[in-house]
């Protein structure tokens, strides 16, 4: 062989391999080809992903949060379906590319028939400025505007006065209102709720801290036989005002008993109304919501909650007390949540969109009763509900809230429901025990992926 | 009057207190007061502090209204109305229960049914001096604590047979007797269950004066319950919340000696309940519950302190009840002699006797008040027996004030919209 030929050989050879290369290098960056692709194909969509995703990620970045659906400040999620509608392309790490099977995104969600003016109201007027402040101070300010609005509300309960609140949830309201009407009672649970409960009959409109809503299990007598009962056994002759109110959940290393979680013990008792706040915009909505209502209310806080901060408007606002609260609209799964499991959600909800996963997380705001209204509509869409809440797996929220959907929408599901509950395990101090006591976000992303299959 | 001495040591404040009746409240501007007990911090300890301190402070009323009498000459503690309105609602009381009892064993009423046979002075004695406005809190023996505070015979009675027309719409039952118009915040069925409830009433009544500035606003709380729940933290509790804010509240004890089957001594380490008070900074009064004159002077006294804003008082009334705990109580514990002792000091026999010794009134007029009475109850059996029983639709009424409590339907309805309601056949 001539060495023409040898050299000929050599460069085929080295088409060959460059091309050979070229290729493999190709299927590294198939990615980055496909953007490109979709650049001039319409990068809209594309950039909403990444936006969206981006969305997602601050929100687990710090513990503010921005994040709100009632807010005037929509998600780019959110904002985008509404005005474009159009279909997009998830792009998973392997290059794949996959249509979303279901097609075009939801339309704007039927408004609920019985929303109340306020929280629309509240969205509308996205030209007010709005104030930043936490999430203990929102509550301290619905009440005291309660309290400069009617003269009859007043607040009782241990360290409220003097010390400001276990939590400052009262600070300032002592030197303000005065030493009866910011009431620091006794050590005596039972006692004070029932003067409370008292108080209400005749004409005032207390509120009742429990320093830890723990503390409430001594009051179990009074709110039990009391609270709830009252206005039915007079025969509707006495009305009962109360808002019970304080921190609960599990904190940081509290130990058992201060961890508790009362919503599942409460839950029965008849003639009463449960709301968990999870935000400052509705801890404040809720706050006002349940000193204005006529029926005994007990409002879940959480004690890990008390520093998120938000801008809440500046003009007047309630929340409704029976209603859910729709976080972040999707299509894939229905995620039920309250409290600080909602964080713990959208946490999860953040490596669920990046995985291709389009979740529909609705805090439920109002446990008892529950909201079957937008609960329903979301599972008729879905048609798969995952719970996810702090309670116990025994007897809790999540058991009571399966009862009732399996009741109602039974036709509408795909899959079982699932619920994830805090372990039936007295919550431990130390904290890598204490920390898989409680659901956490990979838990939340498993499930949605078994749910999904 | 046997409390001054027994407040003497507790309220130093003899200037006019800051929180008391007269008219210079303070504003929320200005530093509040110390809000809290006036009691000085003992701190030289002596271990029977308690007994020599108390000693002749706390009196059994009987002995002081004894030696009053012969002083008065034309000595009557109370005038002809007043002795007839007294002998009118004890008879009430008494016949009343009788007839409950006969009224349950004819199969008209059901459940627990606790009667008040022997303990009418306590009742009358306590709520006649009260006005309207004033509350009563009572426990699950409180048909006689409704009839002497007004609530109609009708309405009781009705409510006993479950009727709609009973004081509670037939929801209540005998234990849980409400009626907003003569300011009876019930009946409870658990026992020391009312006397917060009753605690938080007079805590309105001070919220009134002071932070709504209803300056006459002097309404006065009773807190009735038995020997046992002395033995109950709600009991202590209440009574150091009273005593410490100076609400407008009388603590009775009506001290019947047996809880159910628990005699007071097996249970009790000081059986002396009255004792109890000053401990807590109020004066504590022991006073014989069968004899309604007896009571009557106590009372006054008592919802006089707590109407000028002097704060609670505890009393102690020694009584009986002549039947068993409640009607399915056969009573087999109780020593026959000890019953012979008590019944032969009948509170009505009593009265009866004191009105026609002091020419109050004759026989004929206090014959003419039984058969009244007589009259009052065959009435009430009647119009109880003829009034409908509650329609289902009455079932789902009064659970909530607000009925929007029940919730959103799936159909985004308020379920309390939904006409089934009306019709109590919705399913929450």
């Amino acid at each position: 062989m001539s060495l023409k030929f040898f050299a000929h050989f050599l460069f085929i050879f080295q088409v060959y391999i460059s091309v050979f290369l070229l290729i493999i290098h190709l299927q590294f960056h198939f990615f980055e080809i496909a953007f490109l692709f979709y650049f001039f194909a319409g990068a809209k969509p594309m950039a909403a992903i990444f936006q969206g995703v981006g969305a997602a990620a601050t929100l687990s970045s710090s513990p503010s949060n921005s994040f709100d659906s009632n807010n005037s400040v929509f998600s780019p999620l959110t904002s985008f379906s509404v005005r474009r509608g159009a279909s997009f392309a998830v792009v998973r790490s392997d290059g794949i590319l996959n249509l979303n099977p279901k097609g075009r995104r939801a339309q704007q969600l039927i408004s609920n028939a019985v929303a109340t003016k306020a929280d629309s109201a509240a969205s509308s007027s996205s030209s007010k400025p709005g104030h930043e402040l936490l999430l203990f101070e929102a509550l301290q300010e619905g009440l005291e505007e309660e309290m400069d609005r009617d003269p009859r509300v007043c607040v009782m309960g241990e360290d409220v006065g003097h010390y400001g609140g276990s939590y400052k949830v009262t600070k300032g309201l002592a030197e303000k209102f005065g030493d009866l009407r910011v009431l620091d009672t006794p050590i005596a649970e039972n006692s004070f709720t029932g003067m409370g409960i008292g108080a209400a009959m005749t004409g005032l409109r207390p509120v009742v801290e429990g320093m830890n809503m723990g503390f409430l299990l001594l009051a179990f007598n009074q709110i039990s036989n009391n609270c709830g009962m009252l206005h039915y056994t007079s025969g509707g002759q006495f009305t009962i005002p109360i808002v019970i109110r304080g921190p609960g959940g599990v904190g940081r290393q509290l130990g058992a008993e201060h961890s508790q979680r009362l919503e599942s013990y409460f839950q029965s008792i008849p003639g009463i109304q449960m709301v968990a706040c999870s935000t400052p915009y509705n801890a404040k909505g809720l706050m006002k919501a349940a000193i204005r209502s006529e029926n005994p209310v007990i409002l879940f806080e959480h004690v890990l909650l008390y520093n998120l901060k938000e801008r809440i408007p500046d003009e007047d606002y309630i929340c409704n007390l029976e209603e859910a609260e729709m976080v972040r609209p999707g299509e894939h799964v229905t995620i039920l949540t309250y409290s600080r499991m909602r964080y713990h959600v959208m946490q999860a909800a953040k490596t669920l969109v990046n995985k291709g996963y389009d979740p529909e997380v609705i805090d439920i705001r109002s446990l008892k009763p529950f909201d079957l209204y937008t609960i329903g509509n979301s599972v008729k869409k879905t048609h798969r509900v995952l719970i996810v809440e702090e309670c116990m797996r025994t007897g809790g929220i999540g058991a009571s809230l399966t009862a009732a959907i399996t009741e109602n929408f039974n036709d509408y599901l795909d899959a079982p429901i699932m619920c994830l509950s805090s372990q039936d395990v007295p919550t431990p101090y130390a904290g890598t025990l204490e920390e898989v006591t409680v659901v956490q976000p990979a838990q939340i992303v498993t499930a949605v992926e078994q749910l999904c299959q | 009057m046997a409390f001054s001495a027994a407040t003497a040591n507790f309220n130093p404040l003899n200037t006019p207190s800051l929180r008391s009746h007269d008219n210079h409240l303070v504003t929320s501007v200005s530093p509040s007061p110390f809000f809290g007990s006036t009691a000085k911090l003992r701190l030289s300890s002596s271990p029977k502090f308690n007994v020599h301190r108390r000693s002749g402070s706390v009196v059994a009323v009987s002995e002081a209204v004894k030696e009053k009498k012969p002083k008065s000459t034309p000595n009557l503690l109370i005038t002809k109305e007043e002795g007839l309105e007294l002998y009118e609602d004890m008879v009430l009381g008494r016949a009343f229960e009788d007839m409950c009892a006969q009224m349950y064993y004819r199969g008209k009423m059901f459940g627990f049914v606790h009667l008040y046979n022997g303990q009418e002075a306590v009742s009358t004695g306590f709520i006649k001096l009260l006005k309207q406005q004033d509350s009563v809190v009572s426990t699950y023996r409180d048909h006689v604590h409704a009839l002497s505070k007004g609530v109609p015979a009708r309405a009781v009675m009705s409510e006993l047979f479950g009727k709609t027309t009973g004081c509670c719409r037939g929801q209540g039952g005998s234990m849980h007797m409400f009626s907003r118009e003569h300011n009876l915040l019930g009946g409870f069925a658990f026992i020391g269950e009312g006397i917060p409830v009753a605690t938080g009433a007079a805590f309105t009544s001070k919220y009134k004066r002071e932070v709504l500035k209803e300056v006459d606003c002097d309404h006065v709380t009773l807190a009735f319950f038995g020997d046992g729940t002395c033995n109950n933290g709600q009991f202590y509790e209440c009574l150091n919340m009273a005593a410490l804010w100076k609400l407008p509240i009388v603590f009775v004890v009506e001290n019947n000696l047996w809880a159910i089957g628990m005699s007071h001594l097996r249970s009790t380490s000081d059986p002396q309940i009255y004792k109890k008070g000053p401990a807590f900074g109020m004066p504590g009064v022991h006073v014989d519950g069968m004899d309604v004159l007896k009571v009557r002077e106590v009372a006054k006294e008592a919802i006089s302190r707590a109407r000028r804003g002097e704060g609670p008082t505890l009393v102690e009334c020694e009584t009986y009840r002549f039947r068993g705990h409640s009607l399915a109580d056969p009573d087999e514990l109780r020593d026959p002699a000890e019953k012979s002792r008590y019944t032969a000091r009948d509170p009505i026999t009593a009265l009866k006797k004191y009105i026609i010794e002091s020419n109050l009134a004759s026989e004929a007029e206090l014959k003419a008040i039984d058969k009244k009475i007589d009259e009052v109850v065959e009435d009430a059996v009647e119009f109880a027996d003829e009034s409908p029983v509650p329609p289902r639709s009455q079932l789902l009424e009064n659970v909530f004030a607000d009925p929007k409590g029940f919730g959103i339907g799936p159909d985004g309805r308020y379920r309390c919209e939904d006409p089934k309601f009306t019709q109590g056949t919705a399913h929450v």
